[in-house]
């Protein structure tokens, strides 16, 4: 026993020699130190990756058997559901993780926000993060495009032709990224290229990125309390512990159970998610002389949807579509400077006052509404409804300055707190 | 404020009546695809009163024998009338596109996908019973649910046939909903309701001609039962699979968290010190 342990050894030192394995396993997993007192809010990240993974397989496995033309894509994805050995449950699998994504994701920036995870010195995380977010709203917007079902035609066409309300180039940019005149085979062949190719790709390197510079400067926590300041003698922080195995297996494993426990309820028993996350149009070919009764996109996009639809004037001689477009791509790209708007002296949102406590709750409201609002006809009414909510989810941030600074916040404990 | 509170509920609220959409209010069916019978006889309706115009091509005879439990022999024998056909195939017909675009103005969709289009089975289910004579129509009859169908009411020879008068004698409904009966001789009263009226007051519009029809009401409805049943299963024929296997996923991964649970708890100890 003793000489294979040894000889292990020696493989392991030459290796080491040459390539960093053990000093990046150290390093990331066994002697990175994570602060003791994460709560359930700490457990999106991981979630995120484990459907990252799931999103990565399954897609492999379904580009076997897809067919990415025009004339074949809608049958080929029949053609997985009923005649491909468990076919239903990879694309079941991938289908349902799309949404899953985006509500860890979702879950995983809310709880940036409520604990201040973007602040000083952790701003490039965030921004990390925020270019991953942007990268799956495309890949999810060019796989959707992918089933050739009705919806995914009328929708890429709807958001496709948001190009065309961009003055002077409008026009030609939307051929540029159709590909043609009109959405078409084409238009599906360059987005299953993007989809399976280029959008993981770079989603990988970000995911890389993001977490190197967070195990660069170490996670925040709950109270937002800097666990570097207090060290033993062996220079570990007091109020640290080893990522791995404490947290992958005392915290991670069992939430990751219980996520997939979820996770499988839904897709073995509500796999279309009533509509929302499959459509019902889109159980009919791309029909270009037949437009869908109400194009909405999928749940994760309506929020932004929303805010689109909720410019209705034209203002200083440009389309209302123009700035409708504005405002979206606003609401997204203002989310990247939330650490230079955040200007508290505190972290966590246990610390800080009334202002920013209910700024964060009536912008999370608004979000809800407008995501809501974004899966039903509009009226005059919903539309005033959703300027109101679009004002907020502005004011949130561009107030952000000014409220965090002028609230009287509670004093940071020097420790971190156990609850 | 309180307005745009109210104006705030009455956007939320309605929200999930949506998929509902305007139109014929649907009677609702509960699907069955452990009744085999039921889903068999479904088949078979499909194969010779549908199958003609409407074709099932991303469905195999193969997998439908498997999954009705119809014997593969009996199913080419009965359900498959082109002797080319082998029971792999796929669920096809011989209409061509042109021609059926010709007669019918529009060429009859492929309804492999129909149950799911239509977000449930209720919508054929209501959809087959509610044709009635229009002589204003090219094919003489119209449908409450499919409002000017350039369809053929192909089963009228099972169900008959349904007019829908002009006027007609409804019970007369209370304020609370119920309807209103003679105190003395508790006899319904009825009230003449004309056009659109009969509809709109929740009264079904259509009154079939007696003596016409192979089926009695009953049996008709369970013919479009068994049919609706049957478009169910080939919407998603997973569907058996999934919610079977599941069900053991589910109970898997609960028996797996316990251990997961206490596994964990080991480690937390380390939390506190």
């Amino acid at each position: 026993m003793a000489s294979i342990e040894q000889s292990l050894k020696e493989i392991m030192n030459w290796v080491d020699d040459r390539l960093p394995v053990t000093e990046t396993y150290e390093k990331h997993m066994s002697k990175y130190w994570a602060p003791k007192n994460f709560n359930l809010w700490y457990i999106f990240g991981v979630l995120a990756f484990v459907v990252l993974v799931n999103q990565l397989l399954t897609g492999i496995w379904l580009t076997m058997s897809y067919v990415p033309t025009g004339e074949g894509a809608f049958a080929s994805v029949e053609y997985i559901m009923r005649d491909v050995e468990y076919g239903w449950m990879l694309r079941y699998m991938h289908s349902t993780g799309a949404s899953a994504f985006f509500v860890v994701v979702y879950l995983h920036m809310f709880r940036g926000l409520l604990y201040g995870s973007y602040q000083k010195p952790r701003e490039l995380i965030w921004v990390f993060g925020m270019l991953i977010y942007l990268a799956l709203m495309a890949e999810g917007f060019f796989g959707y495009l992918l089933p050739w079902g009705n919806m995914s035609y009328w929708g890429a066409q709807v958001i496709v032709s948001l190009a065309g309300a961009i003055p002077v180039v409008g026009d030609d940019l939307m051929v540029w990224v159709r590909g043609d005149f009109n959405m078409s085979g084409v238009t599906l062949n360059r987005f299953f290229a993007l989809h399976v190719v280029l959008v993981p790709i770079v989603l990988l390197v970000l995911v890389v990125l993001h977490i190197l510079a967070l195990h660069e400067v170490g996670s925040n926590n709950p109270d937002g309390v800097d666990i570097k300041k207090h060290l033993d003698e062996d220079g570990r922080p007091l109020d640290g512990i080893q990522f791995h195995p404490y947290y992958t297996i005392g915290h991670d494993l069992p939430a990751i159970i219980l996520f997939l426990f979820i996770f499988c309820a839904v897709m073995f028993f509500y796999p279309d998610g009533g509509g929302y996350f499959i459509e019902h149009p889109n159980y009919e070919p791309a029909d270009p002389l037949k437009t869908p009764e109400l194009i909405a996109p999928v749940w994760y996009y309506t929020p932004f949807y929303s805010m689109l639809r909720a410019a209705t004037f034209p203002l200083f001689g440009m389309t209302a579509k123009f700035w409708g477009l504005v405002v979206m791509a606003g609401a997204i790209a203002i989310l990247f400077v939330v650490p230079w708007l955040d200007r508290s002296p505190v972290k966590s949102m246990r610390y800080k006052g009334w202002g920013s406590k209910i700024s964060l709750t009536l912008f999370i409201i608004a979000f809800f509404i407008l995501g809501y609002l974004g899966t039903v006809h509009p009226t005059p009414g919903r539309t005033l409804l959703a300027q109101i909510c679009t004002a907020i989810y502005f004011g949130f941030f561009l107030f952000m300055p000014w409220y965090t600074s002028v609230e009287k916040t509670k004093p940071v404990p020097d420790r971190v707190t156990m609850k | 404020m309180n307005k745009r509170l109210i104006t705030l509920l009455l956007v939320i609220l309605p929200g999930m009546a949506f998929a509902a959409g305007g139109g014929y209010p649907l009677d609702h069916m509960t699907p069955n695809l452990d009744d085999k019978a039921s889903l068999q006889r479904g088949a078979q309706t499909y194969m010779n009163y549908c199958l003609g115009c409407h074709s099932l091509q991303y469905q195999r005879y193969k997998r439908t024998a498997e999954d009705l439990e119809i014997p593969e022999s009996l199913m080419l024998e009965h359900m498959v009338f082109d002797p080319d056909t082998k029971i792999g195939d796929l669920i096809e017909n011989n209409m061509s596109k042109e021609n059926a675009k010709f007669w019918f103005g529009a060429a009859p969709p492929d309804l492999t996908l129909h149950s799911n289009l239509k977000g449930g089975p209720d919508w054929l289910y209501t959809y087959l019973r509610t044709f009635y004579e229009d002589d204003s129509r090219p094919l003489g009859v119209n449908n409450l649910v499919f409002e000017n169908v350039g369809m053929p009411h192909v089963l009228a020879g099972l169900q008959g046939r349904q007019v829908r008068p002009e006027c007609m004698q409804v019970p007369r409904l209370a304020s609370n909903g119920g309807i209103v009966r003679d105190p003395i001789t508790i006899e319904i009263v009825t009230e003449e309701k004309c056009g659109a009226d009969v509809l709109e007051a929740g009264h079904y519009p259509l009154v079939k001609i007696e003596g016409t029809g192979s089926m009695t009401t009953d049996e008709y409805d369970t013919l479009v039962y068994d049919l609706a049943n049957f478009m169910y299963y080939v919407g998603e024929p997973a569907r058996i699979d999934r919610t079977r296997i599941g069900v053991y996923v589910l109970l898997f991964l609960a028996f797996f968290y316990v251990f997961a649970l206490l596994l964990g708890r080991e480690y937390e100890k380390e939390f506190h010190k």
